[in-house]
């Protein structure tokens, strides 16, 4: 068993994918994911893999689908910018239902925008991004030990349900260093790729294609998909609750910004205001037990984002408006702190207290 | 009697959508046979792209993947760098990969991929109902040139064998035509020689086939062919312009 | 006689390639419509074709298939 070592998120993120198997990394260098492409041009190597340096992003996605076409287990990585250049790519992937892992060190936007942490891809990753009819299940870490064990679940999913995934991080989890334990974990039985081009001699002939021209095939295409993506809501909803059985205050928050949150609820448990926090996991499936669970008992909620509100949106349509549903962002790159959150629940309890 | 010649087991059953008179029908069995006669069809993936031949992955008898536009080559280095000891090709046409996909044919012929690019240029877009390609000639008229290609507005065409000739990895390159039998047997031994370069690992090998589009040209079919001779061969040179196995000049 | 080009008739769409490469001009359109709505090429002077196969060489959608007589042996 391997001891805990000190990494850094980038590599972190670099080091699990290939521990959950992948072989295959085409990137383009983008500012604040290149440590991760660095330490893979050094690493797959000695796994018998290769990282290629693509020539862009549109690029780099488009290797990933002929690599996932040939069966292997591949991914990308780029930051917010980079992943507006993939979406027809993504799109492609859902549709010709190949698998793949897409990696967003999200920075801030729109535009070129900046190179500080952000949250505000979080549209782009759950309510498409790429034009059609699909959903890409999306992964959100809050720590780099987490990452370890959300990389291996973003391969199986995508394996075991042929789709893009993505793991959704921000330059703060990309830059920060923690140390991290990478437990052997066993790898899942998902059966052979029989789907895959390989160009096996005896095989059937394969085809990878998402082009139905007539309507009636493409619609049954789409139903075969809607399915699969129902099956993904039934089975890999991931969250996590803290304080939230007899909270007052339910704050919701994903990735780096639920841990500053919790310093916020621990502040206001001390100062006797009820706080709680519900954590999403998976952004996509959004879950909705700890909202069902809660909605009717809560005074209130407050979604904490570092964009301009977007999963805010989310927390709404589960509340049902059965409670209200508070809003606090920074954007461009700010990362707000404990104090300002505390703030923000005390100034909602206030007219409670 | 004896057979002197049938179809190629490399070509499916299912009959194809091209106009009548359609190069890519040719070109389609040329690289067919081709692959027939290597002994490669199942060692093969074939990439299809964007435009007339976006449904090549219903006529080739291999394994298919279908590309983006312009993307073909990229998705083909994925292709190959897992496939290592398979054959990989693309079968793209202009606006694919002279315009959107422009970079990446370039980039993969400079990093040497060991793919074969089967390029048809018709000097039109034909799927999209005859706009102006990058390789359409200077006063060509075409949808979106309709005063004729005037060089001030719209730029001159694009050689492609000559420009990706320049490029280290580029290992084989020939531009053949397809207007009458005599250049449509040249145009087979191209695409041979390219799968044969594929073969001894030599690089990234490319055939342009100048080809002709009897629809958006508004000619018939022999008159199409006949404008490939006597307007395309003259800005479009034939001819090999990289070997580096040596043997073709 | 024995046919030396065979013509697959409903794959035909009538783009007259054929007629204009053969060497001895025996190829012409049918004056009927194919299944596709084309009119097929088609040879009725089998005996002056001399089997060069430029016809199949050149035919978009191989249509024809291509048999030659024989060599018949030196007479010693």
């Amino acid at each position: 068993m391997m001891a805990k070592v000190l990494m850094k998120g980038n590599e972190v993120i670099a080091e699990a994918a290939v521990h959950a198997g992948c072989r295959y990394l085409f990137s383009y260098p983008i500012t604040p994911q290149s440590e991760l492409v660095a330490y893979m041009a050094k690493r797959l190597p000695e796994v018998g893999g290769l990282f290629l340096q693509a020539e862009s992003e549109i690029a780099a996605i488009n290797m990933v689908y002929g690599a996932s076409s040939a069966g292997a287990r591949v991914m990308t990585s780029s930051s917010s910018p980079g992943i507006s250049l993939k979406q027809e790519g993504i799109s492609y992937l859902a549709g010709s239902e190949l698998p793949a892992v897409i990696v967003n060190v999200m920075r801030g936007g729109p535009g070129l925008g900046g190179i500080q942490p952000g949250q505000a891809d979080y549209f782009q990753a759950t309510k498409g991004g790429g034009h059609g009819d699909y959903h890409a299940p999306v992964l959100a870490p809050a720590t780099l030990q987490e990452i370890v064990d959300l990389m291996q679940d973003a391969f199986d999913i995508a394996d075991r349900y042929r789709t893009p995934v993505y793991l959704l991080g921000d330059g703060m989890l990309g830059q920060m260093m923690e140390p991290v334990e990478f437990k052997e974990r066993a790898q899942m039985d998902l059966g052979p790729k029989d789907w895959a081009t390989t160009a096996t001699r005896g095989d059937e002939r394969k085809v990878t294609n998402s082009l139905f021209l007539d309507p009636q095939e493409l619609e049954e295409h789409n139903h075969r998909l809607q399915a699969k993506y129902k099956s993904i809501m039934e089975n890999e909803v991931r969250y996590d609750t803290y304080l939230t059985d007899d909270a007052d205050y339910i704050v919701v928050a994903f990735g780096t910004v639920s841990r500053i949150a919790r310093n916020a609820i621990k502040k206001a448990r001390d100062n006797g205001l009820k706080a709680g926090l519900i954590r999403p996991v998976s952004l996509w499936p959004f879950p909705e037990k700890p909202f069902i669970d809660t909605r009717d008992k809560v005074k209130a909620y407050l979604t904490v984002e570092m964009n301009a509100g977007q999963m805010v949106e989310d927390v709404r349509l589960q509340v049902e408006g059965r409670s209200p549903v508070y809003f606090y962002g920074r954007t461009g790159g700010m990362i707000p702190n404990s104090d300002e959150i505390y703030a923000q629940i005390f100034a909602i309890a206030g007219g409670d207290e | 009697m004896e057979l002197v010649f049938q179809k190629t087991t490399g070509l499916t059953d299912k009959p194809t959508g091209y106009c009548p008179g359609c190069t890519h029908g040719i070109i389609h069995r040329l690289v067919a046979e081709v692959m027939e006669e290597m002994g490669i069809l199942e060692d093969t993936v074939g990439v299809a792209s964007v435009g007339c031949s976006v449904l090549a992955y219903e006529y080739f008898n291999c394994d298919m993947t279908q590309a983006a536009h312009g993307r073909a080559p990229a998705v083909a280095t994925g292709l190959k760098r897992v496939l290592k000891d398979k054959f990989v090709f693309t079968y793209q046409g202009d606006g694919d990969l002279a315009s959107i996909g422009t970079a990446e044919v370039v980039h993969a012929a400079a990093r040497g991929e060991n793919i074969t690019v089967i390029f048809v240029n018709n000097a039109i877009y034909g799927m999209t109902g005859g706009q102006m390609a990058p390789t359409s000639l200077v006063g060509q008229v075409t949808a979106t040139s309709p005063f004729g290609r005037d060089k001030t507005v719209q730029g001159s065409p694009i050689r492609v064998s000559e420009l990706l000739a320049t490029l280290d990895g580029a290992a084989y390159i020939e531009r053949v035509s397809t207007h009458d039998v005599p250049n449509i047997n040249k145009a087979k031994r191209a695409i041979r020689k390219a799968f044969e370069t594929q073969k001894k690992g030599l690089g990234f090998s490319l055939v342009e086939l100048l080809s002709s589009c009897t629809t958006n040209w508004g000619l018939d079919p022999v008159e199409s062919l006949n404008w490939i001779k006597e307007q395309m061969v003259p800005v479009y040179p034939l001819g090999v312009y990289k070997d580096v196995g040596g043997g073709r000049k | 006689m024995e046919q030396r080009v065979v013509f697959y008739e409903d794959l035909c769409k009538g783009c007259s390639l054929c007629v204009s490469v053969c060497p001895t001009n025996v190829i012409h359109l049918a004056e009927h419509i194919n299944v596709r709505g084309y009119r097929p090429a088609e040879v009725n002077e089998q005996h002056k074709c001399i089997s060069c196969a430029a016809c199949a060489r050149i035919c978009p959608d191989v249509v024809i298939t291509v048999f030659r007589e024989e060599r018949k042996k030196a007479v010693s």
